[in-house]
């Protein structure tokens, strides 16, 4: 199954750990783009996957794709880290993107950023002690119109003010 | 000419209409409702929802609740349309869950509009017909204000008054598809969705006679083909956001429903294709395109026919078409607008690009930001299949051709083609040296033509309606139209289509009404963190590629960002720098060493600690990275910088000199003060100080310590006297 023939019962092993290590419609999706062409294209959206799956992206992951999709693993971390979207370390339940773009930004999203740090003592790219909430900064959500906006998780929350905030977290902690 | 192709397009067709009759009956009551992320953010999905229960319990089968895209007016949204059975469309703004119980009771069910909730407060006039007298320039501007001047003086001789007809000019350049000078005039008349094509006052008379005072609608009169912008100004053509735009790209967003292949066919849709496929002649597609004079809606400006013309002449059978949809720019979001609701024509524009050039294969390259966008375009695709558009031999023609979607992962600098091309192979985002260009040598080593989303949605119609027809309405050096992002300091925002060369006064002022809270404006930044800012004092600048450029900007995706009184320049450079520096691949060294020198200055300048040559600095700096960046992204991060330093270069002199920012922006450099005789005690700003640093007594002039001072600002907002002064 991988671009990588193994010839001994040892690379066998390593091979079959491999698949073990990933959910298996990762791995189905794997064997199903060795068949056409262009194979390794398909690194980002094989990231893609396991970040829905998992949250983050895990050194274990990412070796393991680089073993079945044939890549090299400094590839695979070089491209991880690359990007934004990917994470490298485990987020909190409530994932809140906070959009920086220009439009909310010239209406006021720092202010609403500051109200948030202020209520969940975090920073972009970390995690509240209690796994509940992470802080991440958004690029643009495409949403300016609504501006100030931010998102948790997949929900956009249009026209925010520092003072809806705390209302708003709590809507969430509250959630079961 | 291929008959078999059109003859199996023709049964599609047909077939699509069945399919659509079947969910909207003719007679029925339609209740549209917005479904794009913007619509959703502001609550749409819960009203859909209460509409959907509010139809079940009334028990009518004749009321159909219909999804549509976004027509782009944000600011009021959620919007709901009611379209009752022989009576004007009316929408809605900003509905709530307690405006959908009045709408459906008073309006759906008993056909009194809820005045206080409809859009833009239109539909004041209660009239019996609407006319839309079309001023676009082609079929002769003149002629057609002429005949609207005796249209109204026919109607006061005739003393048919304002209980049966209200007329407004509106600026639908597209109307007069079809035709070349017509010297007469077109007007809509709502409701009934017919449209007039008038040229003598005999015209006038039969028309008042027959249509207005006796229901007969004139069929001689009557305009048989269907022009682009029609049915879009049916719906929305009495709200003047909307009546002063052209609908071109954005033709079916706010109308079909997006992941419906039957309402796209019903629209027009596939037709240009079909036809394409049918006449079996790539070269006379570009030479189409080349004609309408169409340039890169990405930013570039490149002439998209010399685009695909470079490609198809390049030897070798394996060629691929993308379309870049990874809208990075912040304050951009034209193209997940059209991908949310209008996602077929896209698709179209790319499979005849693929015709032309001669490629059997294509990418959506898409923001992995945009899942409904991404769920949108997976829908289409799979309809595509399902019908024979795409995949082996598209309509029995022969020819092959199929999209993949491939997501992007946050990386601003895969909007530059090379590195998009990097990231489809599954690297590193990183750009490359041109030439070779992609259409000689991109993915993968292959001729390759990359392409904007709206400028593939521009597609169809050019094949559709003619070169002649899009020249005719941007500038002389491009046709067509653009769509601009409104957003920032305006009071409408939203999307805005307008043909090119319409001036700035024109898209700020009276189509996004000016700044809000009658606030100065002040200044409008283009194209992204690759533009610049033009100052209020250019308003009456015509947008177009080159104007921009000559300004210093770029026309870039289309965002604009208005900016008053209160917003300071050098904060908006330092703002874009930021995020120059931060997206900056790292590969060469002007963009990665200079944006975060760049950034330093200014981060120092806003600080107050801004030295004598800085200015010196940056512009030395800015024109270096201009001259010497490996790609576009840094080519363009200075922009933001030196436009402002051509512009308003006394802000910055005023930061470094005086240690003052004008605008009160920035918090280093602003000082709060209590006005002893205008304190009245009230210890509003004491109580809500996070520093603790105001003492006074209650009813007494309250002090703040300037030592302890965070410059928060929350006092200056809390005071109900005018007693904290900020300077």
């Amino acid at each position: 199954m991988s671009r990588f023939q193994p010839t001994n019962a040892c690379q066998r092993q390593a091979i079959d750990e491999s698949r073990a290590t990933l959910p298996a419609d990762i791995v189905d999706y794997i064997q199903k783009v060795e068949g056409q062409p262009h194979p390794e294209s398909q690194l980002i959206s094989v990231l893609h996957k396991i970040q829905r799956h998992y949250g983050y992206l895990d050194r274990a992951h990412m070796d393991a794709v680089a073993h079945l999709l044939g890549v090299p693993a400094a590839k695979v971390s070089g491209v991880a880290t690359f990007y934004h979207f990917f994470r490298l370390t485990p987020r909190g339940k409530y994932v809140i993107s906070v959009c920086m773009g220009t439009a909310c930004y010239v209406k006021g999203a720092d202010k609403v950023l500051e109200k948030i740090r202020e209520e969940l003592g975090i920073d972009f790219g970390e995690t509240t002690r209690d796994g509940l909430f992470s802080l991440e900064e958004a690029r643009c959500l495409g949403t300016c119109g609504l501006a100030p906006v931010l998102m948790i998780n997949d929900e956009v929350h249009a026209k925010v003010s520092p003072d809806k905030v705390p209302a708003l977290l709590e809507r969430y902690a509250a959630q079961p | 000419m291929n008959k078999k192709i059109l003859k199996r397009f023709d049964s599609l067709r047909l077939e699509g209409e069945k399919a659509r009759s079947n969910v909207i009956r003719p007679g029925s009551t339609i209740i549209q409702v917005g479904s794009a992320t913007c619509e959703n953010a502001a609550g749409a999905r819960e009203i859909r929802e209460e509409f959907r229960k509010h139809i079940a319990s009334s028990g009518r089968a004749d009321i159909v609740l219909h999804d549509v895209g976004c027509t782009g007016r944000c600011s009021l949204e959620p919007i709901v349309g009611i379209l009752r059975p022989g009576e004007r469309p009316v929408k809605y703004q900003q509905v709530s869950r307690e405006g959908v119980h009045r709408i459906f009771t008073d309006h759906v069910l008993h056909g009194q509009p809820v005045a206080e909730l409809i859009l833009d407060g239109t539909q004041k006039s209660g009239s019996r017909y609407e006319i839309l007298f079309c001023r676009g320039e082609r079929c002769g501007n003149l002629a057609a204000r002429g005949l609207q001047a005796r249209l109204r003086e026919r109607l006061e001789q005739r003393g048919v008054g304002a209980d049966v007809v209200a007329v407004q000019g509106v600026n639908f350049a597209d109307m007069c598809v079809g035709e070349s000078k017509f010297q007469g005039g077109h007007f809509l008349v709502r409701p009934g969705n017919h449209l007039y094509r008038v040229a003598s006052d005999a015209d006038l008379e039969r028309f008042i006679d027959e249509h207005l005072l006796a229901d007969r609608p004139v069929q001689e009169l009557i305009v048989q083909e269907q022009p682009i912008g029609q049915n879009f100004f049916e719906l929305y053509g009495d709200i003047s956001f909307f009546n002063r735009q052209s609908r071109i790209a954005l033709r079916n967003s706010g109308i079909i429903d997006p992941t419906s292949l039957p309402e796209y066919l019903n629209a027009g849709g596939f037709h240009s294709l079909a036809r394409v496929l049918a006449a079996g002649d790539p070269d006379g597609v570009i030479a189409e395109l080349s004609a309408s004079k169409l340039r890169g809606r990405g930013g570039g400006g490149f002439p998209t026919g010399s685009k695909w013309q470079m490609a198809r002449k390049e030897p070798g059978g394996e060629k691929y078409i993308i379309c870049n949809a990874d809208e990075g720019d912040p304050g951009a979001f034209m193209d997940r607008s059209m991908l949310e609701g209008d996602p077929f024509s896209v698709v179209e524009g790319m499979i005849i690009g693929g015709f032309a050039i001669g490629a059997s294969r294509g990418f959506f390259y898409v923001r992995a930001e945009y899942p409904l966008a991404i769920e949108r375009i997976e829908n289409a695709l799979a309809a595509c299949r399902k019908h024979g558009l795409l995949g082996e031999d598209i309509l029995g023609s022969g020819f092959s051709f199929d999209l993949e979607i491939r997501l992007g992962a946050g990386a601003f600098v895969c909007g530059e083609e090379t590195a998009l091309i990097h990231s489809i192979e599954g690297e590193r985002g990183q750009p490359r040296i041109r030439p070779p260009y992609p259409s000689q040598s991109g993915l993968w080593g292959k001729p390759t033509v990359i392409n904007n989303v709206e400028t593939f949605a521009n597609v169809p119609v050019i094949l559709e309606h003619g070169a002649e027809w899009f020249r005719h309405i941007g500038s002389d050096k491009s046709g067509g139209t653009k769509v601009f992002a409104l957003a920032g300091k305006v009071n409408h925002t939203g999307l805005v289509e307008v043909p090119i060369g319409t001036t700035l006064r024109e898209i700020i002022m009276e189509i996004g009404g000016g700044c809000p809270k009658g606030k100065r404006f002040k200044a409008v930044q283009t194209g992204g963190p690759a533009g610049g800012c033009i100052p209020a004092t250019h308003a009456d600048l015509a947008v177009d590629y080159d104007t921009l450029t000559a300004m210093g900007t770029i026309m870039g995706s289309g965002g604009m960002i208005v900016m008053d009184e209160d917003d300071c320049m050098v904060d908006i450079a330092k703002f874009f720098m930021k995020f120059s520096a931060d997206e900056s691949c790292g590969k060469c060294t002007p963009c990665r060493e200079g944006s975060k020198r760049m950034l330093e200055i200014l981060e120092r300048i806003t600080a107050g600690e801004g030295r004598e040559d800085d200015i010196a600095k940056l512009e030395r700096l800015g024109l270096l990275m201009k001259r010497t960046s490996l790609c576009g992204l840094g080519r363009a991060a200075a922009n933001p910088v030196l436009s402002t330093l051509r512009h308003y270069r006394e802000e910055y002199a005023a930061h470094i000199t005086e240690h003052r920012c004008p605008a009160k922006r920035c918090a280093a450099l602003v000082r709060y003060s209590i006005l002893a005789d205008k304190c009245v005690g009230c210890t509003a700003c004491a109580r809500n100080c996070p520093a603790n640093c105001i003492a006074g007594a209650a009813k007494k002039p309250h002090a703040i310590d300037p030592e302890r001072c965070i410059k928060c600002g929350r006092c200056f907002r809390v005071c109900r006297f005018g007693a904290v002064e900020r300077n």
